[in-house]
């Protein structure tokens, strides 16, 4: 059992993989310099400019280069430095990582990571602030990740680098300095939740940062009486069906609560595919609690406007607990 | 040292056997493409195809100095790239057809083209994409210390995109094993490339990036024999990227259905005249090879490519369950799909 942040934890992971792996390697923008979170830091000792490698302000190139590259036998992890950037590769990630194998019918497979932070992080504004994982849950061929906790972001970025698949890897900024207890050296399974606190009276779903809104939620209504249960997808895609629909046919109330922008976001799939499925079993509407339609805002107190919290996931709550 | 390629071919001191291995070559390339148009009038071609037939010189010129273990991405105009890297033309006829047994089992269709057994990396549907890909497969080239290259041929209006400026970027600051081809046919689409192109043209945009980039008349298949075996000898022994551009026209529509009403008729007749493969032919009659010989290499061609063709309107649909294979391990449609 070791504790560690966040962000040591992924770098811990990327050291073993690229122990383990001498095909691995790491290609974005000020890797030699740790990594814009430092989330590589001391890797550029361990590892030469040839495995943990610089790049030029070149984001589809990074992405693209890294597609030829896991087309010819090695495994890119991708920095794209912030999500919004990763928009500048988009066809490199959609058009060609996504579609290779499909479209060259199976010759080949296309082993990257690309890691994306996302996230608010305090007033970084409109272009350095958004949370697209949803985008990347409609693309055949990507697998989408977003891990809340130390613990996870070291088991799923290990399981990713070691997939063979493009991983979509969402590491949430606000989180880097997170601390937590680590207390496996393997890798964790891509498309599992995890149960982080089991209830009967409504379940909790979510992913990423708002996972420990979610949590900050259920400790205030079980403080007045209520049994919650609270689900980290962790995987967005493939999400982990069979186990949230347990857990609602067994609490017959849900909230997809995710910071995103609600319309079109990851908690539209949940819900309608709750409703749909359990419809017999709810005892109250699905509920989802994401961002309004709005660009993210500079000034604390406009950039608070448009956050998921606590108060807000613990007020939904209670009015379905009514019903 | 490369031969003055102003020189005409009969000049220039010829390696027959290698220029008849090379007009064969051509030919089954354009019996090929003929058989495909064939296809596509007859409506078993449902796809756009984008048919190389006056380029074909380039995917000769460029292929046959490359090894199988050697890298070619492509772009949707590949099928003369994809048989001159080696691709097994009974598959690929099937592919266009989108039969079971097609290069990709029917799901890529011409633009998908591919045969990874050959260091074929696909042709690609996005104009430039093979850019990137290229680059890609020569760092993996370098950080593996394999002596391969890995080559990119792409057309003149992809040098307008992204890529083109990144690729040729990353190339040359990894200083990686890598040859990119331009194939400047003057038109990207319906448009003359000129009119959205500023400056002085693809080889000088590659030299600021500080690519040996060399201008080689692509019909001229001795000259760029020669000019590519130069460069990939100089970028094999770890002399960094190089960028060839190569002149040539296209001789058809820009895909199958394409009525071409952009060109003058005077212009595509006079451009008949400097197909790549009647040149070669001359060079070849005038180095004394025998007219009956170079017939054979067309009817021998044709012969082939009319089998390939007959083999791909027999071969079945692929099974259904095709679709929903090859696309990730986990989270596998196969068995959740929704
Ligand atoms: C990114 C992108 N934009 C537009 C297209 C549509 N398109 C297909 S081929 C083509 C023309 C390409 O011209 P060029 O690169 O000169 O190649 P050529 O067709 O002449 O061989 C265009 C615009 C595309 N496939 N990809
Ligand atoms: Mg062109």
């Amino acid at each position: 059992m070791v504790t560690m942040t966040y962000g040591e934890a992924a770098k811990n992971a990327l050291h073993e993989e690229m122990q383990r792996d001498p095909t691995v390697w790491a290609l974005g923008e000020d890797l030699r310099r740790g990594g814009v979170f430092g989330q590589y830091k001391g890797l550029p000792e361990l590892y030469g400019p040839d495995r943990i490698s610089d790049a030029p302000i070149s984001e589809a190139a990074i992405m693209g280069v890294a597609v030829g590259a896991a087309l010819s036998g090695t495994r890119p992890v991708v920095e794209m430095r912030f999500a919004d950037f990763a928009l500048c590769a988009v066809d490199e990630l959609v058009n060609q990582a996504a579609k290779a194998r499909y479209m060259f019918g199976g010759q080949a497979k296309v082993p990257i990571v690309v890691r994306e932070p996302m996230g608010m992080w305090r007033s970084s504004a409109a272009q350095h602030s958004q949370s697209l994982e949803s985008w990347y849950t409609h693309i055949p061929g990507l697998v989408v990740v977003c891990p809340s906790s130390p613990v996870d972001n070291y088991g799923l970025l290990k399981s990713a680098i070691r997939c063979d698949d493009p991983v979509v890897y969402m590491e949430h900024k606000n989180l880097w300095a997170l601390e937590g207890e680590v207390d496996n050296n393997d890798p964790l399974p891509l498309g599992r939740c995890r149960f982080l606190r089991k209830g009967e009276d409504i379940t909790l779903v979510s992913w990423s940062a708002t996972v420990h809104e979610a949590m900050a939620a259920a400790e205030t209504l079980t403080g007045e009486g209520a049994s919650v249960e609270v689900i980290d997808l962790r995987t967005l895609w493939p999400w982990d069906k069979e186990r949230v629909f347990d857990s609602v046919k067994k609490t017959g109330r849900l909230i997809v609560a995710h910071e995103s922008v609600q319309a079109g976001g990851f908690g539209a799939e949940i819900a309608a595919t709750v409703s749909d499925v359990l419809f017999g079993d709810l005892k109250a509407p699905v509920k989802r609690l994401g961002a309004p339609r709005v660009p993210i805002a500079y000034a604390p107190p406009l950039e608070d406007t448009v956050r998921v919290t606590a108060v807000m996931i613990a007020e939904c709550a209670r009015a379905l607990m009514k019903e | 040292m490369t031969a003055d390629p102003r020189a005409p071919a009969a000049a220039r001191n010829l390696d027959l056997d290698r220029l008849l291995a090379h007009h064969k070559l051509m030919w089954r390339i354009r019996a090929f493409e003929e058989a495909a148009l064939r296809a596509n009038t007859e409506k078993l071609v449902l796809g756009a195809i984008h048919p190389s037939i006056g380029q074909e010189g380039i995917a000769v010129g460029v292929c046959s100095n490359l090894r199988t273990d050697d890298i070619l991405a492509s772009t949707h105009r590949g099928h003369g790239h994809t048989l001159a890297k080696g691709a097994n033309p009974t598959a690929m006829m099937r592919e266009l057809l989108g039969r079971e047994g097609g290069t990709s089992h029917g799901k890529g269709g011409s633009m998908h083209i591919a045969d990874f057994s050959v260091g074929m990396l696909g042709a690609n549907g996005v104009v430039a994409a093979n850019i990137h890909i290229t680059a890609g497969a020569a760092h993996a080239i370098k950080l593996r210390g394999e002596d391969r290259v890995a080559c990119s041929i792409f057309g003149d209006g992809a040098i307008n995109r992204g890529p083109f400026l990144e690729g040729l970027n990353w190339a040359k600051v990894f200083e990686l094993p890598a040859l990119f081809v331009c194939e400047d046919n003057g038109y990207a689409s319906t448009t003359r490339t000129a009119d959205m192109t500023a400056g002085k043209g693809p080889a000088a945009r590659a030299e600021a990036i500080g690519l040996p980039a060399m201008e080689v008349d692509g019909n001229d298949v001795v000259a760029l024999d020669e000019a590519v075996r130069d460069a990939v000898a100089a970028i094999r022994a770890g002399g960094g990227p190089r960028f060839i551009n190569a002149k040539t026209y296209r001789l058809t529509g820009h895909t199958a259905a394409d009525p071409d009403g952009y060109r003058a008729r005077d212009d595509v007749a006079a451009a008949w005249k400097r197909c790549p493969i009647t040149r070669l032919a001359q060079a070849l009659a005038d180095a004394g090879v025998r007219g009956d010989q170079l017939a054979a290499h067309e009817r021998d061609a044709i012969e082939e490519m009319d089998a390939v063709y007959d083999d791909a309107k027999a071969a079945p649909w692929p099974p259904l369950d095709r679709a929903f294979a090859d696309v990730q391990d986990i989270g596998d449609p196969r068995k959740d799909a929704y």
